[in-house]
């Protein structure tokens, strides 16, 4: 069983995590992140419970931002490991500077030192090349930390973060266990294009974030992209509802419906209703394949721009 | 707003705390799926000594982020705690199917089991053919799986089944591992032993590429002409998902169901009673391309990656034309990197594929094998392990 982090490390002198979760939402709120109660709460607890958080969700839902938006609010660093299939220690935690460690040996090659003197040295901490997962636990003060996609990363790379999650070190072979000088506050996201092992799922807090409600949607395009008119904020988040409804290949998601906001306003359109060419051709902002584009036929966008006008 | 402690009848000395009633809480999580452990126990307790006096909701939104781990249970979690806490939405259902809470068909029609475990009249029980010399093993993985008949002769074929996806894996991890030797330059070791050379790099050594197994999605055709093999098929495709980590598996008649949640159960009768519970009031004719047009749209996206493999284990006799059989098995081909199809008929002498769904199918398939008896099967070895 996991120890818990000695009291020293949980906080640093940047600011600390609010507890109340409606300060929290409202703090989040003005750094124009829309969240509900449900992962407010999740966010503070994360502090309380020592534990990381876990958000899934479908695609443009706004994961990426949930450890962004915490980032501002708190005034923390964002350390940032994106994920992919493939992904190994060397480019997640560390990697020895090779180039230097060369250069180094060679430049040595004169002094009259034994081999394994000489082993010492280029094994040195300025040799080494701090990558996020080292970076996140090294800096003194608590950062954030989020780790993107983690299910494109494969099973072996799950694990081993599992450990750094739970000991807060890492181990170096040459240099010895790296302990923590803070403890970062930790951001899981998923896609889900493959399951997660048990023992990360249950490590984790979980949040689901789901397509927004109509009225947040429309609060969301609102606190976003300030200058858009309200009237234009309604009728693209209605428009965006309803054509989620429709079926699609691929779903537009929240970050879709703040580029086709802004595409609109790009093109000075006041009124969907009136301009349906700008309507067609910005379309693309929300639908990326071809499938779907062409299943949005013009009688089909005026049926949906019906609704909304 | 209720109170959490409203328990009918109980004298106000007597009513328990939260805290009491908090383990009967996360029993009743657990039954329903969900895998809280001793620190998520632990940090529950937490949680309810952080939340304000007479907060449900802090109490349901903490508890509810901390014993969900995937969506499945994030949207059952909200009727679990009204049931249990405010005494909202009477009985629970009564079977708790490890998967997303899918497929929760009909209790109680004839279905799979009887259709499972009684197979073709009038089959010949155990092996017919081969004679002497031959192990029952060996004589069993010839017999033509219509007339396996006996449930004696099918927990065999099961554990031949079962044995040959333990094979087919450890196989394939061993082939990978010695292809690709030599193919990248490990580096820190190369400067290890340049040490001793002044930094000149003589000794190279290389990094062996980590394997990388197929990842499996199987579909299984349960209709009536496939009935005389789905039994040996089933246990087959049990066997996979419970050995092959990131296996995915998908029966279809009329429609398509996700079975890969409930064949994890390791004991295979259970996961054939639940199956059919999920598999209950089918009839009419086979929708070959109507299922993998489900699977396309709601499952592919995130089970289809690189490394992804397909098997289909059907006769092709599908009632729905046969273009979209092609088309969905496009999309298919685009985003798995192989696709399999796994015919019983071909073990047939005079068999060709003439029935116009799977005429159509043919040049979208990777290969198109005999699967009439155990000995086909294992030859999916074979395919298996090239990369």
């Amino acid at each position: 069983m996991r120890e818990s982090v000695p009291a020293r490390l949980r906080r640093g002198a940047a600011t600390s995590m609010p507890f109340d979760r409606d300060i929290l939402l409202r703090d989040l709120r003005r750094v124009a992140y829309i969240a509900d109660v449900q992962l407010a709460t999740a966010i503070t607890l994360m502090e309380t419970l020592e534990r990381p958080l876990l958000v899934e969700g479908e695609a443009g839902v706004g994961k990426t931002e949930v450890a962004k938006a915490v980032a501002e609010v708190t005034g923390r660093r964002l350390i940032r490991l994106q994920c992919y299939e493939g992904l190994d220690v060397n480019a997640a935690v560390y990697e020895w500077n090779y180039q230097r460690q060369l250069l180094a040996i060679k430049i040595s090659e004169g002094e009259n030192l034994t081999a394994s003197e000489r082993e010492e040295n280029i094994f040195q901490e300025q040799y080494l090349l701090r990558r996020p997962l080292l970076e996140a636990i090294q800096v003194e003060e608590p950062c954030v930390l989020l780790i993107d996609e983690i299910d494109s990363a494969d099973e072996e790379f799950e694990a081993y973060l599992l450990e750094v999650l739970s000991d807060y070190q890492i181990t170096i072979p040459e240099l010895g266990t790296l302990s923590a000088r803070s403890i970062p506050l930790v951001f899981l996201t998923s896609n889900r294009t493959r399951e997660l092992s048990d023992a990360l799922r249950r490590r984790c807090l979980y949040h689901y974030v789901d397509y927004p409600s109509e009225e947040r949607e429309i609060e969301i395009v609102s606190a976003r992209l300030p200058g858009l008119s309200r009237r234009l904020a309604v009728q693209v988040a209605g428009f965006v509802q309803a054509l989620r409804k429709e079926d699609l290949r691929k779903r537009p998601g929240i970050a879709e419906t703040l580029d086709w906001a802004a595409a609109l306003a790009g093109l000075d359109v006041a009124d969907i209703a009136d301009d349906p060419e700008a309507v067609l051709g910005t379309l693309m902002c929300l639908l990326k394949t071809r499938e779907d584009r062409d299943a949005m036929r013009p009688d089909v966008v005026a049926r949906l721009t019906a609704k909304v006008a | 707003m209720a109170s959490l402690l409203e328990i009918p009848g109980a004298r106000p000395a007597e009513r328990p705390t939260v805290a009491d009633r908090l383990p009967g809480f996360l029993r009743v999580l657990r039954e329903d799926g969900f895998s809280p452990g001793i620190a998520e126990t632990i940090d529950a307790s937490r949680v309810l000594a952080a939340a304000p006096v007479d907060d449900i909701r802090a109490l349901r939104e903490g508890w509810k982020a901390l014993v969900s781990g995937e969506a499945g249970q994030w949207r059952r979690f909200d009727r679990l705690f009204d049931a249990y806490w405010l005494g909202k939405g009477g009985k629970r259902s009564g079977t708790a199917v490890r998967s997303s809470g899918r497929g929760r068909g009909a209790i109680g029609r004839p279905g799979l089991p009887d259709m499972l475990l009684r197979a073709a009249d009038g089959g010949e029980a155990g092996g017919g053919g081969q004679g002497g010399g031959a192990s029952p093993a060996e004589r069993i993985a010839e017999v033509d799986l219509r007339h396996i008949a006996d449930p004696e002769e099918l927990e065999k074929a099961h554990a031949i089944a079962a044995g040959l996806a333990k094979r087919m894996k450890r196989r394939l991890g061993r082939r990978r591992r010695q292809a690709r030797r030599g193919r990248s330059l490990d580096l820190r070791r190369v400067i290890h032993r340049s040490i001793q050379h002044g930094g000149v790099p003589f000794d190279l050594v290389y990094r062996k590429r980590r394997p990388r197994p197929w990842k499996l999605v199987v579909f299984l055709d349960v209709s009536g002409s496939m009935n005389l093999y789905s039994s040996v098929f089933m246990r087959f495709v049990h066997g996979i998902v419970e050995h092959f980590k990131e296996a995915e598996a998908f029966v279809f008649h009329t429609r398509l169901v996700h079975v890969a949640g409930v064949m994890r159960e390791a004991d295979p009768l259970v996961a054939m009673e639940r199956l059919s519970v999920m598999a209950s009031g089918w009839s009419g004719g086979t929708r070959i391309g109507e299922a993998l047009a489900t699977f396309n749209r709601h499952y592919a996206a995130r089970m289809l990656g690189s490394r992804s493999m397909v098997l289909i284990l059907s006769d092709g006799f599908d009632t729905a034309p046969p273009e979209l059989l092609a088309g969905e098995l496009a999309r298919i081909k685009r985003r798995a990197k192989r696709l399999i199809w796994l015919n019983p008929l071909i073990g047939w002498r005079d068999y060709e594929p003439r029935a116009a769904g799977m005429a159509a199918a043919l040049p979208l398939i990777d290969k198109f094998l005999p699967a009439h008896n155990l000995k086909s099967l294992m030859n999916l070895e074979t395919y298996l392990a090239k990369p």
